[in-house]
């Protein structure tokens, strides 16, 4: 037995699969991507560029932000643009470009923390059930369909509803919307992979079932879901902002975009544009970059597309 | 057509697994989860016994098993039971509201294809030009959108800065209301009572709400028409009709289009659902008294049997539509065959 170990790590070709070398294969092959593919590139690179910025914005927002994100003496009430003010400030005197780089991290934690969660549920159940096959397979997929056929904010707003205000519940509000995303993409994947010879081959071996689907099928899959885990977190962000429109998202004090722009709701009627033209256009930057990573990604990874 | 039919019948049997399931996942929401809809509604103050007793009444004290029987025997005989705040049956406003919510999806649908069509069709056309990236990109900014910020950019140019349309509500209230009180649709209401002013006032009402629903779901009908007309100009009639000498135009966007359309409505099933929650949001954004605004007025009240109601019926719409496009498209598509 541990003799076929051996062979098996040694010749079959997904035994040379390590997450090192994952990586660093998936690297060179975007790095090389660009003489091949002009705009698609320059699409990523944009979508990278974006999403970074983001990211050092919610990491670092003091040495970006000119005030606190909260503090209320920094100028007039409702003033408009100005030097002093490049967004604006709001109804309790607070600078509307504070805010909009402390929300940052509001959106982009809620965001990235629900689709890491629905990733490691929807992903295991996704490899199993096209995996195993049979009943089980069929009422599972069936559940993920149902969901997945559902208006996901309406699902995620029932949710919120009923958990209440709060930064974990949001997440867990927005991940469960999405796990049929991922299972449903894995498991499409696992019923033609599970056929390919290479697969036959590890079982003529005799590589057992977990080491068939996590050694052999899975390191196959991770490009997809790579793909797919950018647009959803383009997806998530969307459905944050939404919920905490509807003021279902979080406790007030927390900055936060989608908030932002149900208080400057208000205010809309006196002209002062502002307060909600600034957190909506940062959240189609952020929404819009990982997007670009996501398309610029699947027409790399994914050349048959660009047959089109 | 006896395959056709035979295909009509599993797919309407294939429907109630997945609303039974749709159902049971409402139920889990809201009853099974955390949280305990009676004291949430009489606050954690209220004695002990005005809690038990408000239970008792709804039958909330009954093991859980039993009330998802029961529920589930309630939507067989097309209850949805009483209001927990308000003395009315949840049916009452449900009616009421529903086709201020289809009147605005069905508008904000045909502004979606309106714009979205043309576009996809065009940029597939004109494939890898500037014209074709600029439309992907104006695809995907629209695709990232959030609608109840396009409603409210639309607001602030068309009604407070330009001041030519209304923002909120379906009508002006000193419209009279007899004008509208047949179907609750009021664009059908008012031509059935003959008055073009009304008419007029509810069309002026409509157009925000709906071209904003429209601006924001033309992005992914942008990319599902652009790509389904790339498969479908590099097919053989396509190069038959140009070697016949059809003009291009006529190849495109008569050839082209009728084909690439088939593919285009299978999805439609699954944008009816983002369309729906698009209208939840663009409601509360417009005050459209429609099931989203219903929804989240209920949602403040703590009003869970309604809460649960109204996603009901959203379930219920959602499922009757992919069976309705399931069906259409077998009956347009002959090679669907089952």
């Amino acid at each position: 037995m541990e003799k076929i170990d051996k062979t098996d790590k040694m010749t079959v070709p997904g035994g040379r699969y390590s997450p090192a070398s994952l990586f660093s294969g998936f690297i060179k092959k975007i790095s090389k991507a660009h003489k091949t593919y002009g705009v698609e590139w320059w699409i990523m690179i944009a979508g990278i560029a974006i999403v970074l910025f983001m990211i050092f914005m919610a990491f670092f927002p003091y040495l970006l932000a000119p005030f606190g994100p909260e503090n209320q003496s920094t100028g007039p009430q409702l003033a408009a643009p100005s030097a002093a003010h490049p967004f604006g400030t709001d109804n309790l005197q607070r600078d509307v470009l504070s805010r909009v780089i402390y929300g940052s991290r509001t959106i982009l934690g809620v965001a990235f923390a629900a689709a890491f969660l629905s990733s490691i549920i929807g992903i295991p159940l996704g490899l199993i059930s096209g995996y195993a096959g049979g009943i089980f397979d069929r009422i599972l997929s069936l559940i993920m369909d149902s969901i997945y056929s559902f208006p996901g904010l309406i699902l995620a707003i029932a949710f919120a509803a009923m958990l209440g205000p709060g930064v974990i519940n949001i997440t867990l509000a927005v991940s469960v919307i999405y796990i049929p995303t991922y299972f449903r993409l894995v498991r499409g994947q696992v019923l033609t992979l599970k056929e390919e010879l290479y697969v036959e081959a590890a079982r003529s071996i005799g590589a057992g079932d977990s080491s068939i689907l996590f050694k052999y099928i899975f390191p196959n899959v991770i490009a997809t879901v790579a793909i797919v885990f950018s647009l959803n977190i383009a997806d998530a962000i969307m459905t944050e902002a939404a919920l905490s429109y509807i003021g279902l998202g979080l406790p007030a004090g927390i900055p936060d975009w989608g908030m932002d722009i149900s208080i400057g709701k208000s205010f809309l009627p006196s002209g002062v544009w502002w307060m909600i033209t600034f957190p909506g256009l940062a959240i189609i930057l952020l929404a819009l970059g990982f997007t670009m990573l996501g398309e610029g990604l699947s027409e790399i990874l994914n050349p048959r597309l660009l047959e089109k | 057509m006896k395959g056709l039919l035979r295909y009509a019948i599993t797919r309407i049997l294939l429907t109630i697994p997945m609303l039974f399931i749709l159902l049971t996942i409402v139920f889990l929401v809201l009853r099974v989860m955390p949280g305990d809809p009676v004291s949430a509604m009489l606050g954690a103050h209220a004695p002990e016994k005005v809690i038990e007793q408000k239970k008792e009444e709804l039958g909330l004290n009954k093991p859980i098993i039993v009330q998802y029987v029961n529920y589930l025997g309630q939507l067989a005989r097309f209850d949805l039971g009483n209001s927990m705040v308000l003395k009315q049956r949840v049916s009452k406003p449900i009616l009421e509201k529903l086709p201020a919510t289809i009147e605005l999806t069905l508008w904000g649908l045909f502004f979606t294809l309106l714009i979205g069509i043309p576009l996809g069709a065009y940029a597939a056309n004109k494939r890898r030009t500037g014209r074709d990236f600029t439309i992907r990109l104006y695809g995907n900014i629209a695709y990232c959108i959030p609608v109840y910020w396009m409603g409210l950019m639309l607001q602030l140019i068309f009604g407070v800065w330009l001041k030519w349309l209304p923002v909120s509500g379906r009508t002006n209230p000193r419209m009279l209301s007899s004008a509208f009180s047949k179907t609750g649709f009021y664009l059908i209401d008012t031509l059935l009572a003959g008055n073009i002013r009304a008419f007029g006032d509810v069309a002026v009402h409509l157009l925000l709400p709906s071209l904003t629903l429209g601006i924001v779901l033309s992005g992914i009908f942008v990319r599902l028409t652009r790509a389904n007309m790339l498969d479908v100009l590099k097919s053989d009639y396509i190069l038959a009709a140009r070697a016949r000498g059809v003009s291009e135009k006529l190849v495109v966007y008569k050839h082209g289009l009728k084909n690439a359309f088939i593919p285009i409505l299978t999805m439609l099933g699954l944008q009816f659902a983002m369309l729906l929650a698009g209208a939840v949001l663009t409601e509360t954004t417009f005050s459209w008294p429609g099931m989203g605004r219903l929804l989240m007025e209920r949602i403040y009240l703590r009003d869970y049997p309604t809460v649960q109601g109204v996603i009901v019926v959203f379930a219920l719409m959602v499922s009757v539509i992919s069976l309705l496009v399931d069906l259409l498209y077998a009956a347009i598509d002959p090679r669907v065959k089952y």
